[in-house]
């Protein structure tokens, strides 16, 4: 039998959905053992693609090659039993059992005796630890699921595919919320993998990452493949033009905003939870962008939630311009103008059943109720003006405004949560991660937004685990490092080795 | 041209399955015995399905909002019991409050509401505040509530014998009629138009569909997810304790046992008339169609002089067959 270059093959893929194509005659091959990545702003069909290759869409047009035999996937046991194995985020480990159980989930060794298969725990334990120290992963298999960190799960994920004894790993974003020393991590397994003739189909929206370990390139956009290309060939200024179909000079837009006099303090802010963040003083300025910076368990979250009234505090003081304010739930942080865009879009974020228009109106609807009333009853006419008002000014693409959210990208679900705060006129507004997830295009936008709020005054704060984005658009970095404040820099003499120290130094006081 | 064809066939199914079987009900049981189309079963049938619709009402307000109660039931019988005790004639043999005196109807009336806006907000304290999960909350209220009627059912003179020897003016709420429409079914339709009104025309409407369908993004919205959950509870209570006082003006008695399995037709009338158990979902037509498929079925089947218990059959199966077409919509993009 002849071997065919490729390990993958789909040919002229199509997908409808009520009212979407979101795939139109895509044609994606991926040889023997290379990284392959997939690259395309939110909406352009990469995420659609990958799950027709697991199984978990039927394509509606186009046949699917595997090693060189045609194959129909009708579900993912399918595509996992050929050798296909997808790590996505929102596929969750079970957090009651432990890893070796993830592992082999399905799948348990046993032996038989008086007819009764009994768990072989011996065996399970053997073969989970004998998978993990190939892979040099360092968890224990007895570990429960539920305590492993967000990278350790990403790693446990990987340690099933690879047991499954997979041919062609697809990652859906496995870095996003990595940091960047985890990421590093993954790439040397990614690595290891490769050379063990396994073909990796990377989803990412980070360049540098690519260029760094894919070696074939693929961009999409619209639905329609753009091309594909050895990574050698392209950069990022050209995969930037290629994923968004123009040019695109800036990743950041040029700082106009001037800061202004002090509107936020926090004194000796610490947690209700021992284990979270403890006498953390900031101030922030108005028309000042002031970015959060540090490791995953940073509790960089914790403390702007508490900031925003959904954690409790045991100590501490929250001044807004000067005057002691007590803000023990969101509804008083959102009457003194803050407001939040929480880092779990699908978590806290939308509503997903809601339609754009009402996720947009949400938190306004709440605070002003009277905005949107004639008489007693609510008007459609000035709900539908104000959300028309924001879908206009963000450019959320949206079929219309009675789009239900869930069927947008991200970047536009984001977009839309973000117009729900501009709709309170904020006068601090706090991004907890606010491009995570989100294509380069949609990314500028953010950006330009935030410099435009910035410019009318407001104050921003902003969680990124991303050093470009820390550095290109924020004034100051506060750096945290597990529940401290270890510095604040000035962006201007701030690089990534001095924000990498500081977000490790108590690390390092630790270990000493 | 065949695969719209067949798209929109499916379509169909999917979409007004339920209405196509209670047609085709209708029109089965009506070929069987054509005295079936009449305008006097349908007021009989509109009639039983009045206090089941208002119960249903207040079920969908927890269902969408995210919750489940099981206390419904019990909570008409509590509410009945009480408003049968305060609506008694006074020269009735074994009067509840011998010496109580004869009370205009709106005294019963609003104590069953009482009663039940009571039972909700216990309801609403123990899932919003205690944070017990609104299965075992409801569960138990539930039986705190049985107990209570109980309780209150057996004292002397009444020793937990039938109420009855309603006043007059109690017994018309449930049986006389203005044009020939009976007083209850109007009622009903009025808490309908009321619930629809409330859920899809005020902010409280929308924030209620929002906590069931995210709290936690409603939470961080600004919406006190707390309060929510108090009033769609109490708002639920309420429409028990309304409906308990109808069912005892309706049948003009009132026991301990009375509303018995109300809770559990109420939650599949609303999962079959399009709620979800997920919350967030909702609407008060699917509802009351819910209610009433059912209905028809006892009717319909008792008319046609089949045994009640084949009743249990076939609700059994329409709830299975709903909820499964429901199922297969929402994983349509599959």
């Amino acid at each position: 039998m002849q071997e065919s270059e490729y390990i993958l093959e789909m040919n002229h893929i199509s997908k409808s959905f009520p009212g979407v194509k979101a795939l139109d005659d895509v044609t994606f091959k991926v040889r023997r053992g290379v990284v392959h990545a997939l690259m395309g702003e939110n909406g352009a069909g990469k995420s659609t693609l990958m799950k027709c290759a697991f199984g978990l869409y039927h394509p509606n047009e186009g046949e699917i090659q595997f090693d060189g035999q045609p194959i129909r996937l009708v579900d993912t046991r399918d595509a996992l039993n050929y050798g296909i194995a997808m790590i996505h985020q929102e596929l969750q480990p079970i957090r009651t059992r432990s890893t070796m159980e993830n592992v082999w989930v399905g799948r348990i060794p046993y032996r038989k005796m008086m007819g009764i298969h009994w768990v072989d725990d011996q065996k399970l334990y053997s073969d989970t630890k004998k998978l993990l120290d190939e892979l040099e992963i360092n968890i224990n298999p007895r570990t429960k699921a539920g305590s492993l960190s967000a990278s350790h799960c990403q790693l446990l994920e990987i340690a099933r595919a690879v047991s499954y004894d997979a041919k062609v790993i697809i990652m859906d974003e496995p870095t996003s919320s990595l940091t960047e020393a985890e990421s590093e991590l993954l790439f040397k397994i990614i690595k290891k993998l490769t050379d063990k003739g396994v073909a990796i189909i990377y989803i990412s929206h980070k360049i540098d990452e690519i260029l760094e370990i894919a070696q074939d390139v693929t961009i999409m956009r619209d639905g329609k493949i753009v091309g594909t290309w050895p990574a050698e060939a392209l950069n990022t200024d050209v995969i930037v033009k290629r994923m968004v179909g123009r040019e695109m000079s800036n990743r950041f837009p040029t700082k106009n905003h001037v800061p202004g006099e002090i509107c936020l303090e926090i004194k000796n802010f610490s947690s209700a939870n021992p284990h979270s963040f403890q006498n953390v003083s900031l101030s922030l300025h108005k028309g000042e962008i002031l970015g959060i910076g540090g490791l995953v368990g940073a509790q960089r979250t914790e403390l702007v939630e508490s900031i925003f009234g959904l954690r409790r505090i045991k100590e501490g003081q929250l001044l807004l311009h000067g005057k002691e304010t007590c803000i023990s739930k969101p509804e008083d942080a959102i009457s003194n103008n803050i407001a939040l865009v929480t880092e779990d879009r699908r978590l806290s974020g939308i509503i997903s059943k809601f339609s754009v228009m009402e996720n947009i109106i949400l938190a306004n609807q709440t605070a002003n109720p009277n905005v949107y009333k004639s008489g007693f009853f609510l008007d459609d006419r000035k709900r539908r003006a104000d959300a028309e008002k924001y879908v206009d000014a963000l450019s959320i693409k949206t079929p219309s405004i009675k789009t239900i959210i869930q069927y947008l990208s991200g970047g536009n679900q984001q977009k839309t949560v973000i117009s729900r705060w501009m709709l309170i006129d904020p006068e601090i507004l706090i991004l907890d991660e606010p491009t995570r997830g989100i294509d380069v295009g949609a990314k500028y936008e953010i950006y330009c937004l935030m410099e435009q709020m910035a410019m009318e005054g407001k104050a921003i704060i902003m969680i990124s685990s991303e050093m470009p984005e820390l550095l290109g658009m924020s004034d100051r970095i506060a750096v945290m490092c597990e529940g401290r404040l270890s510095g604040v820099l000035d962006s201007k003499t701030a690089t990534d080795e001095k924000i990498m120290f500081l977000a490790s130094s108590y690390q390092y006081s630790m270990e000493e | 041209m065949e695969n719209s064809k067949k798209y929109s066939l499916r379509f169909i199914l999917e979409n007004y399955a339920l209405y196509i079987i209670m047609a085709l009900m209708i029109l089965i049981i009506g070929m069987m015995s054509p005295k079936f189309f009449s305008l006097r079963v349908l007021r009989d049938i509109l009639m039983q399905s009045s206090t089941r619709i208002i119960v249903a009402m207040g079920c969908m307000f927890i269902l969408v909002s995210g919750s489940a109660d099981l206390s419904g039931g019990r909570t008409v019988g509590l509410a009945a019991v009480v408003a049968g005790s305060l609506a008694q004639k006074s020269d009735y043999y074994i009067k509840f409050w011998p010496n109580l005196p004869e009370m205009p109807v709106i005294v019963p009336l609003i104590a069953a509401i009482l009663i039940g806006l009571m039972v909700g907000l216990a309801n609403g304290f123990s899932v919003a505040k205690l944070k017990v999960p609104s299965f075992l909350a409801t569960l138990g209220w539930m039986m705190v509530a049985y107990g209570a009627n109980c309780l209150y059912s057996n004292k002397p003179p009444n020793n937990s014998q039938p109420l009855g020897g309603f006043l007059k003016p109690f017994t018309d709420l449930g049986t006389a009629s203005f044009l020939s429409v009976p007083y209850i079914i109007f009622i009903a339709i009025g808490v309908c138009i009321a619930v629809h009104i409330l859920l899809t025309k005020t902010c409280l409407g929308r924030e209620i569909f929002a906590a069931g369908s995210n709290s936690e993004a409603a939470r961080v919205s600004g919406i006190n997810v707390f309060k929510i959950q108090m009033i769609t509870f109490a708002i639920a209570g309420a429409c028990y304790g309304l409906a308990g006082c109808l069912e005892a003006a309706r049948t003009g008695s009132a026991t301990s046992t009375y509303g018995n399995g109300y809770e559990m037709d109420a939650i599949a009338s609303c999962i079959v008339g399009g709620c979800s158990l997920t919350g967030g979902v909702g609407n008060v037509f699917g509802v009351f169609f819910g209610v009433l498929i059912f209905n028809v079925i006892n009717y319909g089947l008792t008319f046609i002089g089949l045994s009640s218990y084949w009743q249990y059959v076939v609700k059994g199966l329409i709830i299975i067959f709903a909820v499964s077409i429901d199922m297969r919509k929402y994983h349509r993009n599959d």
